[in-house]
């Protein structure tokens, strides 16, 4: 039997950089194919041109054995290929049903659509009501559309696109006997992620990309979780360097019965949340997305002022009422889960979103003018400490990769040293290479005696960076306990909607 | 064959300067084509609007002081554009800051001093900002759209306009006419350059450009601006007030069109008469774009606007083009700039057709 996919010497040549290097691989019929590699390593581009999205400037694509040029997704989807990405594309006020019926190339029926949804619904176990709205439902739920709507197509390679990044463990259970059912049925699927032992749990072959080469195409099962992220990065990894059994200072951020108003028509409210965090302390806050982390990163920072000044004390003074210039001020710093459009300004130059948040702590501002010299020096001084691949201060911020653009924003709010740091998905679809080092900085930051609380999806982040850990849900917080008294199980549960501490 | 729009990695920084000037060129070329179609000399026409006016040293006078008023406008809408506050209102704000000097004119008539036409110019611009600030607390209060509120406003400026020069402030001397009394000495603005009709608005209007020109490239306000426009979130992360933003840049906007406005009417109108509102307001608008929202690109904008309405009124008399010809050009203008603007963020590719194709 031919390849399903056989890829050859595909090139891509972007101005400035060389984004696929003469890549080959295969994928066989039933394959459960892992795509490996850090941000920029050139997944996403080689992607984009197996769906039809670009074009390569050298190297043959093979489907089934036959050589073809896929001029754009609507070609790929006739020739077989599924594409799940990384961000929905859904109309949140629309019904499942109207959302496929939109996505679909042919016209067909709403009533026979239905039947059709059902009908794959069934055979793959996927729970789903076709009248629902999108609005309410759940990031998995709303996956499942995206996957329902790749089948209709019976596609006969499915490529899935960092598609754990937003799922509860229990949803990414289910998501893998989905993918094993569909592989056993001889469809392939191109899996990219960055979590490794996902790949070693779900896939047979890996392919490793670093800086646009092929590095190794092996098999997970064979290959520890390490030595994948090492030909990943291409040197050794270094792991976090936290001491054990340390004791911490006295509480530095007291949030009392914290409650913030519905803004909008999905917006979920945080209500009546309380926690310490102390000096030298990472306080993990777990959740699925939409459960209140937003609003509850936004009353922290200030952008959300609340009307109780002692909702939210620094060092025993209530900040409750200051915006986030004075809160910085009072020293602490926040950084929101957005990168694009609210943590940076995509369209500034990276020295210019440095004057953003950075502009009164490090002096920036005399007699209101800004002092361009300073802002360059300290994001040179950004660029070099936390390794930002960018021409320099000048670089357009959104010319930055994603996980550049974080490293970048995660050093502007540490090099302020501020006494308390409130992050948001410090590293989400950051790679392995540099979620390491953001980390390692957070933890420096702790030993150092600030008070830091990461808001985070990513369990296995949590369980490595935090102390201790309280579960996000509807708008509540549960207690928070130290990290290690946590199994996933009870995480899960507590992330799902069962509160209570007899969980445990 | 078809052709795709394919996005740069970073806008074209030759593009935005060469679309303006692309603009204007294809505004002559399309003018000609369609003024000749419709029966008139359509290469007389493009001549005597854009090339009359440089050509001829006596028409410089005229294009210096038609430009003035258009930059200080303009420079002064830009900054609201940059914060995404769209004020399309300056020409009410012009009338109203001429409003507010005449008043001021009107009291001190009996009396002299250096003191009283910077008392008119300040009173202008309070009036300027004055009719700004309804638009502003409407946005901020209500969220009204600015842009229907500004506009209407306009209106009402005009019509209170007409009450005055017809009704409580017409001169008792002036046979009738819609007009108040002649400015006297210690009202009017002086001339810049003796002999010539260019007064000191056209220096004004080259300070102001530089003023704000410096505010915005390296002062807390104009990075205020400019964060607000570009992305509100990461404004209010940063430590910025929406709000106040839409209240400074609308403030900024209308104070220095009511400043072009009391200049207007203290320098080449030497009083209020119903025929004030000459479009400034509107036609800054385009400059404002034209620009490209920079202080500096609404000076050469100002000018290229400025050669378009004298070389207008040169090709009335000289081959009896209509009035509406400029205002055609002009919306030419626009239109061939914001249409072209597009190729700043994208760039033309020529691809062949077809789909699937199954290589050799």
């Amino acid at each position: 039997m031919p390849n399903r996919l056989e890829l050859s010497g595909i090139t891509k040549q972007f101005p400035g950089v060389l984004a696929n290097d003469n890549v080959s691989f295969s994928v066989k019929p039933g394959e459960i194919h892992a795509l490996l590699g850090e941000n920029g390593a050139g997944k996403s581009t080689l992607v984009k041109m197996i769906y039809g999205i670009m074009q390569p400037d050298a190297g043959e694509i093979r489907w089934n054995g036959q050589p073809v040029v896929v001029q754009n997704p609507k070609a790929a989807r006739r020739l077989g290929i599924g594409m799940v990405f990384q961000h929905f594309s859904l109309f949140e006020a629309m019904t499942v049903l109207e959302n496929i019926a939109l996505g679909m190339d042919a016209k067909i029926p709403a009533r026979e659509l239905e039947a059709k949804i059902r009908q794959v619904m069934q055979t793959y176990g996927l729970a789903l009501d076709p009248h629902r709205t999108v609005a309410t439902l759940s990031v998995g739920e709303r996956q499942r559309i995206e996957i329902v709507r790749a089948l209709l197509l019976n596609p006969k390679l499915l490529i899935m696109d960092e598609p754990t990044s937003v799922l509860t463990p229990q949803e990414v259970e289910q998501l893998f006997t989905v993918l094993r059912q569909l592989a056993s049925e001889g469809c392939s699927i191109l899996y990219i992620s960055h979590k490794l032992y996902e790949i070693k749990a779900l896939c047979d072959t890996a392919t490793i990309l670093r800086g646009g080469k092929l590095v190794d195409t092996c098999d997970p099962k064979q290959e520890t979780s390490r030595s994948m992220a090492e030909k990943m990065i291409g040197t050794n990894l270094k792991d976090i360097v936290k001491p054990e059994g340390r004791s911490f200072g006295p509480a530095k951020l007291v949030v009392s019965k914290l409650t913030t108003k519905k803004a909008g028509h999905f917006d979920v409210p945080v209500n009546g949340v309380s926690f310490t965090v102390r000096s030298g302390e990472i306080l993990g806050i777990a959740g699925v997305a939409g459960n209140g982390q937003n609003a509850l990163l936004d009353a922290l920072s200030g952008e959300l002022r609340g009307d109780d000044a002692n909702a939210i004390t620094i060092d025993g003074k209530g900040v409750g009422l200051l915006d986030t210039n004075g809160r910085r001020e009072q020293g602490l710093c926040a950084v929101p889960e957005e990168r694009n459009g609210h943590a940076a300004v995509g369209d500034f130059t990276l020295a210019d979103n440095s004057v953003l948040t950075a502009r009164e702590r490090m002096g920036m501002v005399g007699s209101g003018l800004i002092k361009t010299s300073v802002a360059k020096l300290y994001t040179d001084k950004i660029i070099a400490d936390f390794s930002v691949k960018a021409l320099g201060p000048q670089s357009l911020a959104g010319s930055l990769s994603g996980g550049n653009l974080q490293k970048y924003i995660m050093g502007r709010e540490i090099l302020q040293k501020p006494g308390v740091l409130v992050v948001s998905q410090p590293t989400w679809g950051v790679d392995a290479g540099a979620a390491a080092a953001i980390h390692q900085a957070l933890v420096d930051l702790a030993l150092a005696g600030s008070a830091i609380v990461v808001i985070s999806q990513d369990l296995d982040e949590l369980r490595a960076l935090a102390d201790t850990l309280a579960v996000i849900n509807m708008g509540q917080l549960s207690e928070a306990r130290p990290v290690q008294d946590f199994s996933v199980e009870e995480i899960g549960l507590l992330m799902g909607g069962i509160h209570g501490t007899e969980a445990a | 064959m078809q052709i795709r729009l394919e996005k740069r990695l970073e806008p074209s920084k030759a593009m935005l300067y060469l679309t303006p000037i692309g603009a204007v060129l294809v505004t002559a070329i399309v003018g000609m084509i369609v003024f000749s179609l419709i029966g008139y000399d359509g290469i007389g026409a493009v001549r005597e609007i854009f090339l009359t006016p440089i050509l001829n040293p006596l028409k410089w006078q005229d294009l210096a002081v038609k430009s003035a008023p258009l930059i200080i406008i303009a420079v002064g809408l830009s900054i609201g554009y940059r914060a995404n506050v769209w004020n399309i209102g300056a020409e009410g704000q012009y009338v109203v800051g001429a409003l507010f000097g005449t008043a001021v004119a009107l009291v001190t008539r009996d009396m002299s001093g250096p003191w009283i036409l910077p008392l008119m110019i300040v009173s202008g611009m309070i009036g300027g900002m004055l009719w700004a600030s309804v638009p502003a607390l409407l946005k901020t209060r209500l969220q009204v759209n600015e842009i229907l509120t500004s506009l209407m406003l306009t209106y009402v400026a005009i019509q209170i306009l007409n009450y005055v020069v017809i009704g409580p402030w017409k001169d008792p001397m002036g046979f009738g006419f819609p007009q108040t009394r002649m400015f006297t000495d210690s009202q009017l603005l002086p001339r810049f350059i003796p002999g010539t009709t260019v007064h000191w608005g056209v220096p004004i209007a080259a300070i102001v450009a530089l003023l704000v020109w410096f505010l915005m490239s390296r002062s807390v306000f104009g990075f205020q601006i400019k964060v607000v426009g570009a992305a509100p979130s990461a404004a209010r992360y940063g430590g910025f007030s929406v709000n106040k933003t839409i209240w400074l840049a609308l403030l900024c906007s209308g104070g220095l069109a009511g400043l072009a406005g009391v200049l207007e009417a203290t320098g080449p109108f030497g009083r209020l008469i119903q025929s004030f509102p000459t479009n400034y307001g509107f036609t800054a608008i385009i400059v404002a774009f034209l620009g490209r929202l920079h202080p500096i690109g609404i000076v050469f904008a100002g000018l290229a606007m400025a050669i378009c309405v004298v070389g207008g009124e040169v090709a009335q008399t000289t081959i009896k083009l209509p009035v509406a010809a400029v205002g055609i050009f002009q919306a030419m203008m626009l239109f061939f700039l914001l249409a072209s603007d597009v190729l700043v963020r994208y760039r033309l590719r020529v691809v062949s057709r077809g789909d699937v194709e199954v290589a050799r």
